[in-house]
């Protein structure tokens, strides 16, 4: 047993026992969370006092967060940290005296209202510490499936979930399993979609980074349900702290037995290796992302065959995005039932959403699917700057809901029903100072940048579109440019070859659907009624 | 040889299993538009211009890259398709600098022969004109990128055919660009064995023999009423 410093004696006397959290995820440590930590651990971290990094605990622009617990009082958050805050805040506690400076409401809605499943130990357990995950139930699940389960079991287990994919498809996960289960072949591989390349998305970093555990159990419950050996991460490369943590995570769980040969003693074996993408936004897509995997040029081909058909390799290839990973060890430790009591009939489960714009607090929020999106607002504080406008879901693949659908569920068929969709879970808060025709221009530059070039409509027509989308921002569109621009808009969502090629206009038509009175503004009267537009060499009109 | 059956143009029409669409068609007398297409090399289904409408698909699918299926009934020749098809060649011809009268393939370019096949005498869309660069550095071929249309069949037929993989794509969407090996000049190319099947494969005057004499500009009255019947 270690004997506490001098400095401990103190603390002890009155009681120590002290949790102390300090958030490393990456907005945290932008914000100077590593600092925090430093200040922490010289000051206090020796026993009984414990300082521990963890992941991220939600409200992204407040940090750097910290949480102090104590026995038998709620846990405390304090939000915006400096090293010389956290420190006169501990020993606050310490003292008895919990100071009110920085800290957050014991009911704070962002933290309060949510239904953290898949982030369940974000921000609860060090991600760079296996035993802090193993503590906290990780890696239960897989020795349960793997131990009293068959392939067949989990694979119905999943389906009966009814989870469905979380990287905005909405397909049934089980049903996939399925077909890669039964798919001939004896070489099948298992594929976690990290390349969260949407503007505004940013839940699957969090996962990554603050539990990468999850998803290494995830894929490895998967691989022994599909009868894989091999699995494959795909991180993109503007990731490199998650990257980082899954790479150590993926050599501990090798280390303990739950990952590479004879698991757990059970003659299972499943290696993960880990694909770092190089920037490029179209290998989210399923095809694109196999050829960067196996080292050729990321690009999509023609499905089909699907990846169950024939994936890496040409072998039988189930990919899913990190959410869903994310969420099959709940399910396979609670089971089917529970999972689908959650959400609603269609939609079970729980979603994670990264919220962030004009909003009071920007974080990671997980809730219930069929979660008005009005409680998601007020969950983040509400609008900030203005009133509310719309809110971008999906990102550049995705449509804006507009102020009066504010009780939408966001559910993957609801969301279809107003035009847009659930994509990975990116929300972005417009207020009312913000110009519609600008967003739809800057998400058409974005996958204009970002269109791989190999097929003709996506290619060109997203060139000319943003073209078209500059001059309405410049004040010099006609009538005919609108008309062109629609047009375009449908010719490339009917012959673009991949889903990121179809989905390209999405955001234009969105827009124009719930909007059209500020385009006609802008090419009409050459006027932005926000005036974000410069609309430069235009006389002034008021 | 397993056959199926499948209806083309109200037509029924028998293929052979595994064999495309468009190939089936055009044994069938439908004559479907293509650019990116080569007989010999992997469809690559990039340019859509071969798109056609099956019963029961949500969208077009590209008739070199789909598989003929037992009772699949196709349609080749539709309004939206014909609209698609037009669009597609404008906004091709739009991209970057095809200038007919001063190009080496001026009357045996398959993009010039699209566009007039569909009775294209103007293009809608904004020239984007870009500076693309020419690369003559090798001693008997050439590579003109302002004629490039990116359908990579130089890229396929060096790689599947030839074996050499000399060609490539450097860069992404409006950036793209056939790259010789590293992105170096032909000339330098140690992989490039000189066979010129890039050459003979490129639909237009992009990649071209150096030593094959410019077409002169002529002016073809029959070429022009040509144009103007296919507009009718």
């Amino acid at each position: 047993m270690k004997t506490p410093g001098p400095k401990d004696k103190g603390a002890t006397a009155r009681g120590g026992g002290l949790k102390i959290s300090v958030c490393l995820g990456s907005p945290c440590l932008a914000s100077g969370a590593a600092g925090v930590l430093r200040a922490l651990r010289e000051t206090w971290g020796e026993a009984p006092i414990a300082v521990i990094g963890t992941g991220c605990m939600g409200p992204c622009s407040r940090g750097p967060m910290i949480r102090i617990e104590r026995d038998g009082h709620p846990a405390a958050y304090y939000e915006r940290m400096t090293p010389q805050a956290a420190c006169t805040t501990v020993a606050a506690h310490l003292a008895g005296a919990p100071p009110g400076q920085g800290r957050l409401a014991p009911d704070f809605p962002f933290i309060a209202r949510q239904t953290r499943i898949v982030l369940e130990q974000c921000g609860r357990i060090d991600p760079n510490d296996l035993n802090s995950a193993r503590a906290a139930g990780g890696y239960r699940a897989l020795a349960h499936a793997i131990g009293k389960m068959t392939p067949e079991q989990v694979c119905g287990e999943i389906g009966a979930s009814g989870l469905r994919g979380r990287g905005g498809g909405g397909y049934p996960t089980g049903t996939k399993w399925e077909l890669v289960r039964a798919a001939s072949g004896r070489r099948k591989y298992v594929v976690a979609n990290g390349d969260e390349g949407d503007p505004g998305a940013f839940m699957d970093r969090t996962l990554m980074e603050s539990d990468p555990h999850r998803l290494l159990e995830g894929m490895v419950i998967a691989g022994y349900a599909v009868g894989a050996r091999d699995g494959f991460i795909f991180v993109r490369g503007e990731y490199p702290l998650a990257a980082q943590r899954l790479g150590a995570a993926i050599a501990d769980a090798g280390k303990a037995g739950l990952l590479g040969r004879n698991i757990l003693g059970s003659g299972f074996s499943f290696r993960i290796r880990l694909r770092i993408g190089a920037g490029a936004f179209v290998c989210g897509e399923e095809t694109a992302l196999m050829a960067s995997v196996m080292g050729r040029r990321g690009q999509p081909v023609i499905r089909p065959p699907y990846p169950a058909q024939r994936g890496l390799w040409g072998g039988s290839t189930l990919i899913n995005n990190v959410e869903t990973f994310g969420c099959i060890a709940p399910i396979i430790r609670n089971g089917a039932a529970w999972f689908r009591a959650m959400g609603t009939p269609g939609n079970s489960g729980t979603k994670v959403f990264s919220i962030s714009g004009d909003v009071a607090t920007e974080g990671v929020l997980e809730v219930p699917l069929g979660t008005p999106l009005r409680e998601l607002l007020a969950m983040a504080g509400g609008v900030s700057g203005g009133s509310f406008k719309a809110a971008q879901t999906g990102g550049a693949s995705g449509g804006c809901i507009p102020a009066g659908h504010m009780d939408v569920p966001v559910d993957y068929e609801s969301l279809k029903g107003l035009g847009t969709i659930m994509g990975s879970g990116g929300l972005i808060v417009m207020n009312d100072q913000r110009c519609m025709t600008d967003v739809a221009r800057f998400f058409m530059h974005f996958c204009q940048d970002e269109s791989c070039g190999k097929c003709a409509p996506c290619r060109t027509g997203t060139q000319q579109a943003a073209r078209l989308l500059d001059r309405i921002a410049a004040g010099e569109a006609t009538s005919d440019d609108m008309s062109q621009l629609e047009q375009l808009c449908r010719f490339m969502q009917e012959t673009s070859l991949c889903g990121l090629g179809m989905a390209a206009p999405t955001p234009v038509l969105s827009t124009l659907r719930w909007f059209r009175e500020e385009y006609e503004s802008h090419v009409r009267d050459r006027r932005c009624p926000t005036g974000v537009c410069a609309m430069e060499g235009v006389p002034c009109r008021d | 040889m397993p056959r199926l059956t499948l209806t083309i143009n109200n037509r029924s029409v028998s293929a052979r299993r595994g064999e495309s669409i468009l190939s089936a068609a055009r044994r069938s007398g439908s004559d479907i538009p293509t650019l990116c297409n080569l007989g010999g090399l992997i469809p690559a289904g990039a340019c859509r211009v071969c798109l056609v409408e099956v019963a029961g698909y949500p969208r077009p699918v590209p008739a070199c890259a789909t598989r003929a299926e037992q009772g699949m009934v196709v349609t080749t020749d539709t309004e939206r398709l014909t609209a698609a098809r037009r669009m597609i060649v404008e906004l091709l011809l739009a991209e970057r600098n095809h200038s007919c009268a001063v190009c080496v393939m001026n009357r045996h370019c398959q993009l010039q022969d699209l566009a007039a096949r569909l009775g294209i005498d103007h293009v809608r869309f904004a020239f984007i004109s870009p500076q693309a660069g020419v690369d003559i550095s090798h001693a008997r071929f050439g590579i003109d990128h302002n004629r490039c249309i990116l359908c990579r069949r130089c890229v396929r037929v060096c790689d599947e055919i030839e074996g050499a993989h000399t060609w490539d794509v450097d860069g992404r969407g409006a950036a793209s660009r056939i790259i010789c090996d590293l992105a170096q000049p032909w000339g330098t190319s140690t992989t490039c064995t000189g066979c010129g099947k890039c050459v003979q494969a490129c639909p237009t005057g992009a990649l071209f023999e150096k030593d094959a004499p410019t077409q002169k500009a002529t002016i073809d009255m029959e070429r022009l009423s040509e144009w103007r019947r296919s507009r009718k």
